[in-house]
């Protein structure tokens, strides 16, 4: 593998690098070995699909967790962080994807929680003010200090994790996704604050799935693909269709798109849905939206976060209700339907968080699987075990789960089992439709292949099925259609024969001006 | 993402296990062994404490705690909390009371004297009332269990003492001449030598049991309480659940009223104070978790037994009551504390 050569330039000097970074949980290798290099006042971007392994080298560099193996250097020295305050003290500072900010403190309060400026009178509040305001000049952004956090737009939120992060004297910044919540010109506000920091000699970590937008910004680009390196190259010499060969791979067989039968009568039907986004927001995250599944028929739904498709699934499900729009299941409206009507009927989803929204933690391997067909084993009052068995049995062999019988917690499944949990679940109840919502998040490749296995075989049966998903490898397994959505609309449909390029070009952000 | 979910769990063989297993027969059956130790230590302490008669007494008490800690655990399983049983259970027992003594109907100039299954009805139907305004402000209005209830805690006594004017019915035993005898059977008669109340407490818990684990409101309870969005997404009329447990604590509370009104043969607008607090203490001692989903019929009676069992020895050995409360309170926090070794050694274990 060929490292970038070596800049002996001030600025873009080598400030922070990993060597051999290996990080192990358990039996699972999420980085086996990756080299890593962060140039001073230049943003170095890292690349990969979901489970490729940045969050983890993001997490090893800001001191979150420890490597297995390997070593981190900066400035020339070997260290290890003992923690991530450590890492902070010494001038490595993380940006989260999700806000690390109290909504109900003003951005004073946030900038400076836990490290108060104290008098012998108590907290400095006039100096913690005095303080913001200069590093909210330096940001050109006009914030007021006393403002609650909970009253800033998204984009303004982050900047003002950034301002705490430069409070601090932080000369590497790790960025996770920073973006992926903004408007288009919040986004390009970021950007002109990273080359701000860039021109004082800031270092920048930067991970996004918007391609385009983070060559528009980045210096470097590294691709991580399950957890090694593959490619790292300077801005200058690469381009789009570079990022996507090197993230995604040649060989990676999820299997085809099931084949020697008719498709039967459309089973799902979507007519122009608007779903309005959560909390008032004015927009709508689904923006008039039609889609047709017909039975037997696999399609999936590719999109960036926050591209509507979750939401656009759980309103079908029942989960979120429409504006406007219907909802026709085997050409009835099922809009005003509850969700358990709904599965009744033969409609279900799949939800994406299997442990937020899938799962029961307190039940066993067997009552969650059972759990959504509670009808087919009641008898008068009474549940019969061995209806309930002879459903628990059945799922654990037709969906493949390793356990013995079904009396497990859950918690003692792999991710890859869990997930075939919630699936086996929803298929018990023998649909018509199902939906599932990034199926194969935060499963290994081997239960990744299974599940699709699984439902192409279903599909073949006349099952419908739609999968949504943010990896475009996963768009080209089982697929008879691909349907991307950007911003809540459909920009493009693809059959099974186009490329990844096309597909994550349809998604893409909009080029954002310089 | 997290990668750890992907790990295998790998059961620790041989001796480890085991020595893990006898600590965690102990957390579980904690209840169970409390009591026992409660049992042995007033035995040895106090010759009358180890008697049939006196056992049959202090059951009689745990009746009381115990049906509204029949009706709490439910509302623990679904995550909730129900502060208002103590003051339902009093206004119930109110209602019934002005009911046994007659209802002034002014406007027909009659006193209406309902007999004594109508006052059950109606006492019974008070109680589900008040649940369904429980549940309906919680499922539907979405107003915190703990808020809702503590609300209606203050608006049944309110109403209690207004029914009353602050006094006390007495003599509740009816008249032959009115057709309205018999209420002092519930708490007062004894059928093959056991109270009432505890026969009652017996087999609202057999029943309680039994939907539990055989029905599938038991199953829609348990997985709405472990998790109520994974429940909803699979088909579990989550509000219908959550709104029926708290009719069900209700009507607990108000049978709950009946049998104290009637072991006393007086209704008074205080009865039942705090006692929501003893119901919840019975439930936590019991094993049940108070974030829902975790709990069983059985940890709750023994739960309820050992408050009981406890105050009442420590009565016939004659501490003061001040102690009685110090005790009681310590019991709770180790319960909760035990609780939280429990489930925190198993969260530890997952990751």
């Amino acid at each position: 593998m060929s490292m970038a050569a070596k800049d002996t330039r001030a600025d873009g000097e080598v400030v922070l690098a990993a060597r051999n970074i290996a990080k192990s949980y358990g039996s699972v290798h999420a980085l086996k070995g990756v080299n890593f290099e962060v140039h001073r006042g230049q943003v170095t971007t890292l690349f990969g699909e979901n489970g490729a392994g940045k969050s983890t080298l993001m997490k090893i560099l800001s001191g979150v967790v420890q490597p297995t193996s390997g070593e981190i250097i900066l400035d020339g020295q070997p260290v290890s962080f003992a923690s991530s305050t450590d890492a902070r003290n010494r001038g490595i500072s993380i940006i989260h994807q999700e806000l690390s900010l109290a909504p109900n403190m003003n951005v004073r309060d946030n900038i400076f929680m836990g490290r108060e400026i104290m008098t012998s009178a108590g907290v400095d509040f006039a100096e913690e003010e005095r303080q913001t305001r200069a590093l909210m000049e330096e940001l050109e952004e006009n914030i007021d200090p006393l403002t609650l956090v909970e009253d800033l737009r998204l984009g303004q939120q982050q900047i003002v994790e950034i301002a705490r992060a430069l409070s601090i004297n932080s000369r590497i910044l790790i960025m996770d996704e920073p973006t992926s919540a903004l408007s288009a010109t919040e986004v390009e506000v970021l950007f002109k604050v990273i080359r701000d920091l860039k021109a004082k000699g800031v270092s920048i970590v930067y991970i996004s799935h918007h391609l385009e937008e983070a060559l528009q910004i980045t210096n470097h680009a590294v691709v991580l693909r399950d957890g090694n390196m593959t490619a790292f190259a300077e801005r200058k010499d690469i381009d789009l269709e570079w990022i996507v060969r090197n993230m995604v791979g040649e060989n990676f067989d999820l299997g085809a798109p099931p084949t020697g039968y008719a498709f039967g009568d459309v089973a799902l039907s979507v007519e122009n849905l608007c779903v309005p986004a959560a909390g008032g927001a004015g927009y709508n995250v689904v923006d008039n939206m039609s889609l047709t599944v017909r039975a037997g028929e696999v399609v999936c739904i590719y999109g960036l976060m926050g591209a509507g498709r979750t939401e656009m699934l759980e309103t079908i499900a029942g989960r979120l209700s429409a504006s406007s729009g219907r909802i026709l299941f085997k050409g009835r409206d099922v809009s005003r339907l509850s969700i358990a009507d709904r599965i009744n009927q033969g409609l279900v989803l799949v939800p994406e968080d299997r442990q937020r929204d899938g799962l029961v933690q307190t039940m066993t391997v067997g009552r969650n699987l059972s759990l959504a067909s509670i009808g087919a084993f009641v008898k008068g009052f009474f549940t019969s075990k061995k209806a309930e068995q002879a459903i628990i049995d059945q799922s654990i062999r037709k969906v493949h789960i390793k356990t013995d019988g079904g009396g497990a917690p859950i918690g003692s499944l792999s991710g890859g089992n869990q997930q075939k949990v919630v699936i086996g679940k929803m298929l018990a109840t023998e649909p018509d439709v199902i939906l599932l919502d990034e199926p194969s998040r935060g499963i290994d490749i081997g239960a990744k292949s299974e599940v699709f296995k699984l439902l192409a075989e279903r599909a073949r049966t006349g099952l419908a099925v739609v999968y949504s998903t943010s990896e475009v490898g996963e768009c080209l397994s089982i697929a008879h259609r691909i349907i991307v959505m950007r911003r809540g609309k459909i920009s493009a449909e693809f059959t099974s024969d186009t490329t990844k390029e096309k597909i994550m070009a349809a998604s893409g952000e909009s080029v954002v001006a310089h | 993402m997290s990668v750890t979910n992907t790990t295998e769990k790998t059961t620790s063989p041989g001796s480890a296990k085991r020595k893990f297993d006898l600590v965690n027969l102990i957390l579980e059956g904690r209840a169970f062994f409390a009591l026992i130790v409660i049992i042995a230590v007033f035995s040895f302490l106090s010759p009358h404490y180890f008697t049939l008669a006196n056992f049959l007494i202090m059951a009689s008490h745990v009746a009381i705690y115990g049906l509204l800690a029949i009706g709490m655990l439910l509302v623990i399983l679904n995550g909730g909390i129900d502060l208002s049983v103590g003051s339902t259970l009093g206004l119930c027992g109110v209602v019934a009371g002005y009911f046994m003594k007659g209802a002034t109907l002014n406007y027909f100039g009659v006193i209406l004297y309902p007999p004594v299954w109508a006052v059950v009805v109606i006492t019974l139907t008070l109680g589900a009332f008040i649940g369904a305004v429980n549940g309906v402000l919680i499922a539907y209005l979405k107003v915190p269990a703990f808020v809702a209830t503590l609300g209606v805690l203050y608006c049944a006594r309110g109403f209690a003492l207004l029914m009353t004017n602050g006094l006390t019915f007495n003599n509740l035993s009816g008249d032959p001449a009115l057709g309205n005898t018999g209420f002092d059977w519930l708490g007062f008669n004894r059928l093959f030598n056991v109270p009432i109340g505890v026969l009652v407490l017996a087999t609202l818990a057999i029943l309680c049991g039994i939907m539990l684990s055989k029905s599938a409101f038991g199953r829609w309870l348990y997985a709405s309480g472990g998790n109520e969005r994974a429940a909803d997404l699979s088909g579990v009329p989550v509000k219908r659940v959550k709104i029926t447990v708290y009719v069900l604590s209700g009507i607990c509370a108000a049978i709950a009223g009946l049998v104290l009104s009637s072991q006393l043969t007086s209704a008074g607008p205080t009865a039942g104070t705090t006692y929501e607090l003893t119901a919840i203490a019975a439930v936590v001692i019991g094993g049940a978790a108070l974030t829902g989903g975790r709990g069983t019929i059985g940890g709750t009676m023994l739960g309820a037994f050992v408050i009981g069992f406890l105050s009442d020895g420590l009565v016939i050995i004659g501490v003061s009551s001040y102690w009685q409360t110090v005790f009681t309170g310590a019991v709770i926090v180790l319960a909760v504390l035990l609780n939280s070794i429990q489930y925190g050694s198993r969260g530890a274990k997952k990751s």
